[in-house]
């Protein structure tokens, strides 16, 4: 993708500046700029984030209780843990879905936890790409037009989003597809397409909320084979799932238990703990 | 081995080194490549109980081979191993142990033991599905073995997710 002048929020001139200075990173393949001797920011920062779900009439629950959480650029990390452990709220916090009641968060580099929401609705549009369990799609609207909109609202001209659109569909395996309704495709087609819309933009950070979550064993395999794919090119993930087997394509994974990390394992390391490793579990015993 | 050998013979006599490829044709590359030597030791021990009779076979210019075929008692026990149902998965027995008496000794935190224990699965998962996608997607018997380890595992992770919230 070529760079290009973001028409749309023009007006903005502060913006314009920082989306400038960002868009190296924000580039696919971004995180190859750490090589090039520039020490990154983090991609996310988050010190002692704290949120505290109040109902009406119903006893405050404490979501996200004093998280601290490093993501450098292009690491690919799942947040996983027990349903109602705080890991969705976690993720909501870190793409400004919601707002922490205290703490820190920096998106590279830049302190953003203050942020209205004028301003994250720039930062999802721009550095920020979301893909949720029940896809989100607008059900209305064609695939091809779900996938343009984010970049046509980021200002984009018309045909360079449809190119964009076009090289992501055919990517995910969608081509054919394009004036098709989100309701006349599968689970895992529609996750597909929602992924073409958070990727369109580049968007230096994805977040997956359980992006395999309602899908069969076929389509989450295909998703999780894509995440797998735009990962080795540099893009950064941050998933949020229940499900150890979905956990296992990411190569950091943080176990969120009660609102806190309480464990924070790299995988794939050269050093294994286990005697018998992967064939031990293969093994069949008479 | 004995039983899949066995099996495998119903279709016909065959020769050990035929027997151990077939078994890995049809198991696939995820599963541990049978010893050639432990094929051999097996037949034999079939053919003295009489579940095989083998009869060597003249090669030019190399040593004789032995080709075995099922006996009657040989398939009655294949017929006996298809009726009967396999016992259940255990539950982690070792670790089960360490997480018992951990509290007792008061020499480890079952915590520590339950985040170190789900790093090893996680890596195994995350290995195992390399192997699933390495893996020729066409052999259904390979691919359902992979997925039957990766949801052994999948249920001894949330076992240890109920672990660390009972404990914790």
């Amino acid at each position: 993708m070529s760079e290009r002048a973001p028409t749309g929020d023009r007006r903005t001139g502060r913006w314009a500046r920082v989306r400038a200075a960002l868009r190296t990173p924000s580039a696919p393949g971004g995180a190859q700029g750490a090589a090039a001797g520039r020490v990154p920011a983090p991609l996310v920062r988050a010190e002692q984030l704290v949120k505290t779900h109040r109902g009406e009439g119903t006893a405050p629950v404490h979501a996200v209780r004093g998280v601290d959480l490093t993501v450098e650029p292009g690491e690919f990390v799942a947040v996983t843990g027990p349903s109602g452990a705080g890991k969705s709220t976690l993720l909501h916090l870190v793409g400004g879905l919601q707002r922490p009641d205290s703490g820190g968060l920096w998106l590279d580099g830049e302190r953003v936890d203050a942020y209205g929401e004028a301003r994250w609705a720039l930062l999802r549009r721009r550095r920020i790409g979301i893909v949720f369990q029940f896809f989100n799609l607008v059900s209305n609207l064609t695939v091809a037009d779900n996938v343009e909109l984010p970049a046509l609202l980021a200002g984009v001209p018309a045909g360079d989003a449809r190119a964009s659109r076009a090289e992501l569909l055919a990517e995910l395996g969608l081509e054919g597809r394009e004036r098709s309704m989100p309701g006349e495709l599968s689970g895992g087609e529609q996750q597909r397409v929602a992924l073409a819309r958070a990727l369109v933009n580049h968007p230096a950070l994805l977040l997956a909320d359980e992006p395999a979550g309602s899908l069969d064993s076929k389509g989450t395999r295909e998703v999780l084979r894509l995440l797998g794919r735009f990962h080795e090119r540099g893009q950064t993930i941050l998933m949020v799932t229940h499900d150890a087997r979905t956990a296992s394509a990411a190569d950091r994974v943080i176990s969120f238990f009660d609102g806190q990390v309480a464990d924070d394992a790299p995988l794939g390391g050269s050093r294994r703990e286990g005697r018998r490793g992967v064939s031990g579990v293969l093994e069949l015993k008479e | 081995m004995r039983l899949p050998l066995l099996a495998l013979l119903t279709r016909g006599p065959a020769h050990g080194y035929e027997l151990k490829q077939d078994l890995e044709k049809l198991l696939g590359a995820a599963y541990p490549q049978p010893n050639i030597g432990q094929v051999y030791v097996t037949l034999g021990r079939l053919e003295k109980s009489g579940l095989i009779d083998g009869v060597d076979v003249e090669q030019s210019g190399r040593p004789n081979k032995r080709t075995y075929r099922l006996t009657d008692a040989g398939r009655e026990a294949v017929l006996a191993w298809f009726e009967q149902t396999a016992d259940e998965p255990r539950v982690r027995d070792e670790f089960f142990m360490k997480l018992a008496l951990a509290p007792e000794s008061g020499l480890a935190d079952p915590i520590a033991l339950i985040n170190r224990q789900r790093r090893q699965y996680l890596n195994t998962m995350r290995e195992l599905s390399r192997l699933a996608a390495s893996e020729d997607r066409d052999n259904k018997v390979s691919q359902l073995l992979i997925e039957g380890a990766m949801l052994h595992l999948q249920a001894d992770l949330d076992w240890l997710e109920r672990c660390q919230e009972e404990l914790e």
